[in-house]
C-alpha cells in the first residue's frame, strides 16, 4: 500500500500469522467464560414454573419487554458474521456489495412497524409459535404450512453454520488452530460449540436474551474505541475515503472482483433490490420471528421499531472500518498463508490494538456468533416441532413432548452446522446462506399479504412459492464469480427491465404474479377456500387482552387438539 | 372492559391520522430509492462523501419517523381490549 508513506501518523503495518496472541487469547476467554456463567443462570431468570413448553423455553414466557426485545432483536440480526462479512465486502468489493447493509436496515424498522406488530397480534391470540403456524391457522391449508416451514427450517442452516465461521475467523487471527492436527485445531470451535449447545438446551431463549446484553455492551465499546482511535491512527477520515477512492480508480487484479467506492449506474436497481428484498427477508427467518413473538406487548414492538435503527449507525460505522483497514494497509492472510478478506476486521483490530483490547474485541465478535446461532437454533428447532413434528408426525403431542423434541431438535441443528464447518469449504457455507436468503424471501407472500388479507389462495400462494423457489434456485446457481462457478452472487438480470438485480426481489415479485392470477383462476372455478381460524379483531390483541384461553377461536371443535382440524397451537393449560 | 361488538370488523380509528403514519414509515424508505442522486462525492460533511453521510443521516431520520409513526397510531386507535366473544361469523367452513 503505497499511500501509507503519504500519512502523517502511520498505521503499524499489518503482520498477519504471528502465531498465538496470548494476552489477547486470555481475555477472550475470560470474557468467554463469564458469558458461560451467565447462560447457565439464565434458566432461574423470570423463573417460569417450568421450562417445559415452547412458550416458556421457546419463547422465553412471551414476558420480554422493551429493552430486552431491544437487545435480543439486535443480538439476533447482527450476528457474528455481520461484523465479519459487512466490512469484509466494503474491504474487497466495496459500497455495493458492502454498504447496501445500512439501507437494507433502515428499511426494517419501518416494516416491522407495520407487519410485525400484526403478526405478534394474531400469534398472541391463538398462541402461534412460528409462521407455520400463523400460515396454517390462517388458510387452513396444511400444505402450505408445511411449504412455509421446511423453507424457514432449511434457510436457517447455513446461518447458523455462518456463526462458527465468524468464531472462527477470530481463532484464526489470534492464532488458534493452522498447524497440527485437525484435534488441535478445532478444539476451540467444538468447546465454544459444547457451551452454546449446552446452555441453550438448559435455558432454552432466556439464555441468548440475557447473553445479548454483555454481546451488544462488548459490540458498541469496541465500535465506538475503533471508530475514533482508528481514523486517526491512519491519517483522518480523509485519508480513508481517498485510501477507497485510489482503490477503486485501479484495475483490479486478475480472478479478484472490481472495486467501487460508490454505486455506479450500472449497479442502481442492484443496490435498491438489495436493500429492499434483503429487508422483507429478514423478519421472515424463524429466529426474527421468534424474537418478535418472544416481547410482551404489541407496543414493545412498535417501540422498539423506532430504538433499533441505533444498530444501523453502529452497522455504518462498521462497514467503513473496512475502509479503514484499506487505508491501513490489512492483509488478511489466513493460517493456510492465502488472503482472505472475511479476516480483515480481526486482523485489523489485532494490528492496530493492543493485544488486551484486541482480545476484548474477538469476544465481541466471538459472543456475538453465539447469541444468534442460539436463537436460530432454537428458532428452527421450533418450527420442525410444531409445523413438522407434531402436524404430521404425532399430532396428539403433549405441550411437554413438544418441548422435548424442540430442544433435542436444537441440538441435532447445531450439530449439522459444526460438522458442516468442519468437514465442508466455508464457501459453501457462504453460498448456502446466499440462496437461504433468496428462499426465506419466498415465504413473504404468504405470511404478511396473509396478515391483511385473505385474498390470495393457499393453493395459489403454494404454486407461487415453487415457482419461485425453483426460478430462485436456477438463477443464484447459474451467477458465476471468480472464487466459484455457481452461486458466486446474489444478483443477475432482472426480466423484461434488464438491469441487474438482487435474485430473491425478482422471484418475489414472480412469485406474487403467480399467486394473483392463479387466485383468480381458482376463484373462478371456485375452489373451496379452507377455513380462517383468526377474526379481524385478533390482527389488533395488545397484551391486555384475555389470552387464547378466554377466547375460543374454534366454536365449532368438539374435540380441541386432535384430527388434522385441530387446534394445532398447544398451550399451557389456563390457570 | 369494553367489548368490540363484532370481531369481524377492525376496531374504530381515525383514518385521516393512520395515512398520515402510513406516509411517515414511508418516507425514509423512499428517500432511499433515487440511488443515483445520492451515489456521489458531494457535498461533502466533513471528510464524509455525500453517499455515506446521506445515508447515516437517514438512519436518524427513520428512527424519527418511527417514532412519530408510534405517537400517530396510539392516537389513531386507542387500544380497546376485548372480552371473551363466544362465537363470531369468521369460520366460514369452506371444505
Amino acid at each position: 500500500m503505497t499511500q501509507l508513506a503519504l500519512l502523517p501518523t502511520a498505521a503499524d503495518p499489518s503482520r498477519p500469522g504471528t502465531g498465538v496472541d496470548l494476552p489477547a487469547l486470555i481475555v477472550l476467554i475470560a470474557i468467554f467464560l463469564v458469558v458461560t456463567v451467565l447462560g447457565f443462570m439464565a434458566s432461574r431468570w423470570r423463573r417460569a414454573a417450568s421450562l417445559d413448553s415452547l412458550d416458556e423455553w421457546g419463547l422465553g414466557g412471551r414476558s420480554f419487554g422493551t429493552w430486552i426485545t431491544w437487545f435480543l432483536l439486535g443480538g439476533d440480526l447482527y450476528t457474528a458474521y455481520t461484523f465479519v462479512a459487512v466490512p469484509a465486502a466494503m474491504f474487497g468489493a466495496g459500497a455495493v456489495s458492502g454498504f447496501f447493509a445500512v439501507p437494507y436496515t433502515i428499511i426494517v424498522y419501518p416494516m416491522i412497524f407495520f407487519f410485525m406488530s400484526r403478526l405478534w397480534s394474531v400469534s398472541h391470540r391463538h398462541g402461534y409459535v412460528t409462521a407455520g403456524d400463523f400460515v396454517r391457522g390462517r388458510y387452513g391449508s396444511r400444505g402450505l404450512s408445511l411449504a412455509i416451514s421446511i423453507t424457514g427450517f432449511v434457510a436457517t442452516l447455513p446461518y447458523i453454520a455462518l456463526q462458527l465461521v465468524g468464531i472462527q475467523a477470530v481463532l484464526e487471527v489470534a492464532g488458534v488452530g493452522g498447524s497440527g492436527n485437525w484435534l488441535a485445531n478445532d478444539a476451540p470451535l467444538f468447546i465454544a460449540f459444547v457451551v452454546l449447545a449446552a446452555y441453550t438446551y438448559t435455558s432454552g431463549l432466556r439464555a441468548p436474551a440475557i447473553i445479548a446484553f454483555v454481546k451488544d455492551i462488548l459490540i458498541y465499546l469496541v465500535i465506538i474505541v475503533a471508530v475514533i482511535y482508528l481514523p486517526q491512527k491512519v491519517g483522518g477520515w480523509d485519508a480513508i475515503f481517498n485510501a477507497a477512492h485510489e482503490k477503486a480508480q485501479k484495475p483490479p487484479k486478475p480472478g479478484a472482483a472490481p472495486f467501487s467506492d460508490t454505486v455506479g449506474p450500472k449497479a442502481q436497481w442492484a443496490y435498491v433490490t438489495l436493500a429492499f428484498g434483503s429487508a422483507m427477508a429478514l423478519f421472515m427467518y424463524p429466529h426474527s420471528i421468534t424474537a418478535v413473538l418472544s416481547s410482551r406487548s404489541r407496543d414493545t414492538i412498535r417501540k422498539n421499531a423506532s430504538i433499533l435503527p441505533a444498530y444501523s449507525f453502529v452497522l455504518a460505522l462498521l462497514a467503513l472500518l473496512g475502509w479503514v483497514a484499506i487505508a491501513a494497509g490489512t492483509k488478511p492472510i489466513g493460517l493456510n498463508g492465502k488472503p482472505n478478506a472475511q479476516l480483515v476486521v480481526p486482523q485489523l483490530f489485532e494490528d492496530q490494538f493492543p493485544s488486551w483490547f484486541a482480545g476484548v474485541a474477538f469476544a465481541a465478535i466471538a459472543i456475538g456468533a453465539l447469541v444468534p446461532a442460539a436463537i436460530m437454533s432454537i428458532a428452527a428447532a421450533n418450527t420442525f416441532t410444531r409445523n413438522i413434528y407434531k402436524e404430521w408426525l404425532r399430532p396428539g403431542a403433549t405441550v411437554a413432548e413438544e418441548a422435548k423434541v424442540s430442544k433435542l431438535t436444537s441440538l441435532v441443528v447445531k450439530v449439522f452446522a459444526l460438522v458442516f464447518v468442519l468437514t465442508m469449504d466455508k464457501q459453501n457455507a457462504i453460498n448456502l446462506q446466499l440462496l437461504g436468503g433468496i428462499w426465506i424471501l419466498q415465504t413473504f407472500p404468504a405470511i404478511v399479504i396473509g396478515l391483511y388479507t385473505r385474498w390470495l389462495d393457499r393453493w395459489a400462494l403454494l404454486a407461487g412459492w415453487a415457482v419461485a423457489m425453483i426460478y430462485g434456485t436456477k438463477q443464484a446457481y447459474d451467477v458465476a464469480s471468480p472464487a466459484t462457478k455457481h452461486f458466486g452472487g446474489s444478483t443477475a438480470d432482472i426480466p423484461v427491465i434488464g438491469e441487474l438485480g438482487y435474485i430473491a426481489f425478482t422471484a418475489v415479485v414472480i412469485n406474487v404474479i403467480v399467486a394473483v392470477v392463479l387466485t383468480l383462476v381458482l376463484r373462478a372455478v371456485k375452489v373451496p377456500q379452507g377455513r380462517d381460524e383468526t377474526v379481524v379483531v385478533d390482527y389488533f390483541a395488545d397484551a391486555d387482552d384475555p389470552r387464547v384461553a378466554a377466547y375460543d377461536p374454534e366454536p365449532f371443535d368438539d374435540e380441541p387438539g386432535t384430527g388434522p382440524t385441530g387446534k394445532h397451537g398447544a398451550r399451557p393449560d389456563p390457570v | 372492559m369494553s367489548q368490540h361488538p363484532n370481531p369481524n370488523q377492525a376496531p374504530p380509528a381515525d383514518r385521516r391520522l393512520q395515512v398520515v403514519a402510513g406516509v411517515v414509515l414511508l418516507l425514509p424508505m423512499l428517500a432511499l430509492v433515487p440511488v443515483g442522486w445520492y451515489a456521489k462525492t458531494e457535498p461533502k460533511l466533513g471528510s464524509f462523501p455525500f453517499f455515506i453521510w446521506y445515508q447515516m443521516a437517514l438512519v436518524f431520520f427513520c428512527a424519527l419517523c418511527t417514532s412519530l409513526a408510534y405517537v400517530l397510531v396510539k392516537k389513531a386507535r386507542p387500544h380497546v381490549p376485548f372480552g371473551p366473544v363466544g362465537r363470531h361469523a369468521a369460520a366460514e367452513d369452506g371444505e
